[in-house]
């Protein structure tokens, strides 16, 4: 019994000494996490390290951000999902930034918008299926929040533009590959008509894409 | 010189081994130590049931940290019978001591088995059943999804929605009468409330922009939710009976999944700090953010607290997705299983979470303390977002 005990002591020994030795070859037991791939913006995991110079505490940034229009203001006006098909801004993993090859498209629907006063936009975020699915649609939000940004920073005013995040529940193309992904990564702007008559001629058109 | 460096640690915890390990003969350790992933099931043997009934006990058990043997290596000793109603007889081997022993009647043999269960379990000290408790999810099928609720081993399921569009992130309101959701019924992403009892519903927010992932706190007076109404997404907190949302964070990054502490004080969230994903809390009046280590694990997300207020448990996106725990004031990470979007049990110990399938997402419960796992009943279609009623 007492010997079970002491060979259990040299391993229980050997275990306490090993993670020192792994010291100094830096995280070995990491080695299953990814270092790229589907986390790819994230760049430090913060093992081992001391906590940022400011602590736990982090400061907001303080952004004010711009208000919307009442969501009952347009909420029957049709919806034309085609007129800006062309325009649908594609962004990279995790991501929100608005990449320079894409902004000549969120340009066009600026100037189509300058050109129908009456009119207005509404801008859909999309994710790819990588995320959970809260974490997408806070991330889809974001993406048509910034886009919205960027037709404001345009000349169009904020009550004009509303935005809408499906997150990942309403792909492009079905897929679990990046061909997929890249697709599903995206944001679409639909033309929402002004409408006086609510109801007389035009039917409500579903602002659901997929309908 | 580095190689005697490491030779004196050794040494050093070995003759420091040997005295802790002369020293703790001296005495007998009865704690039973619950560590997450980590800990020993609580053995008991089962016998007399048959059918349905002893397949009810035995998966109500198995996801609470017990685990079956023979009766002379049990701790407790089950047995009973299900001939029409069911009787159940509990007795500790170990004192000897009888811990129920009871028949049942009315309802099904389902509903007797559960509260046995529960008889049995509430008669261990720190131990609270769980087997009559619910839960709620969405259940995608393809174009739509809607909100579901059902007992908390997926039997029993109905929906509480038909809204032929995206409906999601169904939360309890304490008591079980009612759940906030989100849905898009509107063309709009909005939060509603609805009484389960009379089936009313209302839009609880609906602010220019996206209402998202309602979270109600322990009381049942408030509801942290994420909206992007002032132009971005940040977090907001709203007297449950009130329309007068307060902004408690104000940045351009995206917010997501908040959940409250269970003394109500605090607000933990996902929230991309410094261009890093962590978990934060705030104080539910407002106040600095702070960040929640989480060391060993990236991309933190979906944080739940659990009711006993000593674990945070939250999904780790690396790639794959893994149910981790993290003590509230941060730390060292202890990965549990893949899976994503937990929810506590009021037992907190077991969480209902979601797992990736071929097929779509099938919900399964996780007994966090022995990393046991079991999948829940399934309904037709892609079953996610789980929240358990506590």
């Amino acid at each position: 019994m007492k010997l079970t005990n002491f060979s259990k002591l040299i391993l229980f020994g050997l275990i306490v000494t090993l993670p020192a030795v792994g010291c100094r070859t830096k995280s070995s037991y990491l080695t299953g996490l990814p270092k790229t791939g589907t986390t790819g913006s994230v760049v430090d995991s913060g093992i081992g390290k001391a906590l940022p110079d400011d602590g736990n505490k982090v400061k907001s940034d303080d952004v004010t951000g711009t208000s919307f229009a009442d969501p009952n203001l347009r909420k029957d006006w049709p919806r034309d999902r085609e007129i800006f098909q062309a325009d649908t801004v594609h962004f990279d993993f995790d991501s929100s930034i608005i990449k320079s090859e894409e902004k000549p498209k969120v340009a066009a629907v600026a100037d189509y918008i300058k050109a129908h006063g009456s009119d207005a936009v509404e801008i859909e975020g999309h994710c790819d299926a990588r995320g959970t699915e809260e974490y997408n649609r806070s991330l889809g939000e974001r993406r048509a929040l910034a886009l919205r940004e960027e037709l404001i920073r345009l000349g169009i005013e904020a009550s004009r533009v509303d935005t809408i995040s499906y997150g990942e529940d309403r792909p492009a193309v079905a897929g679990n590959d990046e061909a997929a992904y890249r697709k599903n990564r995206r944001a679409e702007f639909v033309l929402e008509k002004h409408q006086n008559l609510v109801g007389l001629n035009s039917p409500v058109q579903n602002n659901d894409p997929n309908k | 010189m580095k190689i005697f460096f490491l030779f004196g640690v050794w040494w050093f915890v070995l003759v420091s081994a040997i005295g802790l390990l002369y020293a703790g003969e001296q005495e007998i350790d009865i704690r039973r130590t619950i560590e997450p992933g980590n800990t020993k099931p609580i053995w008991v043997s089962m016998s007399g049931f048959t059918g349905e009934a002893a397949q009810v006990l035995q998966f109500d058990l198995y996801v609470q940290g017990f685990g079956f043997t023979n009766a002379d290596a049990a701790q407790y000793l089950i047995s009973g019978s299900n001939n029409g109603n069911l009787q159940g007889r509990a007795t500790d081997r170990f004192n000897k001591s009888s811990l129920v022993s009871k028949a049942y009647s009315g309802a099904s043999l389902r509903r007797q088995a559960h509260a046995f269960a529960d008889d049995f379990v509430n008669a261990i000290p720190q131990h609270k059943g769980i087997a009559l408790t619910q839960i709620a999810f969405k259940n995608d099928t393809g174009r739509n999804s809607e909100i579901y609720t059902a007992d908390f081993d997926g039997h029993n399921a109905h929906p509480v929605t038909m809204d032929n569009t995206i409906v999601a992130a169904p939360c309890w309101v304490p008591g079980r009468k009612a759940l906030y959701y989100t849905s898009y019924k509107l063309n709009h992403v909005d939060i509603f409330h609805q009484d389960l009892l009379t089936g009313e519903r209302r839009p609880f927010a609906r602010h220019g922009g996206s209402n998202m992932s309602p979270a109600v706190s322990p009381d049942g007076s408030k509801v942290a939710m994420i909206l992007s109404r002032d132009g971005w997404t940040d977090l907001y907190v709203c007297n449950a009976n009130e329309n007068d949302p307060k902004r408690l964070t104000r940045t351009p990054e995206d917010e997501s999944s908040p959940c409250w502490s269970p003394d109500g004080k605090w607000i933990c969230f996902a929230a991309k700090l410094k261009e890093r994903r962590s978990l934060c809390k705030i104080s539910a009046s407002g106040g600095e953010v702070q960040r929640i280590s989480t060391v060993g694990v990236l991309n933190p997300t979906e944080p739940d607290w659990s009711p006993d207020g000593k674990w945070i448990v939250f999904t780790a996106m690396m790639g794959s997705f893994e149910i981790c725990v993290v003590p509230p004031q941060g730390g060292p990470v202890i990965e549990l299983v893949p899976g994503e979007d937990p929810s506590w049990a009021p037992n907190s110990r077991t969480v209902v979470f979601a797992r990736r399938t071929a097929s779509g997402r099938n919900l399964s419960l996780l007994d966090v303390p022995t990393k046991q796992v079991k999948d829940v009943s399934r309904v037709s279609g892609s079953n996610s977002q789980p929240s358990w009623a506590r």
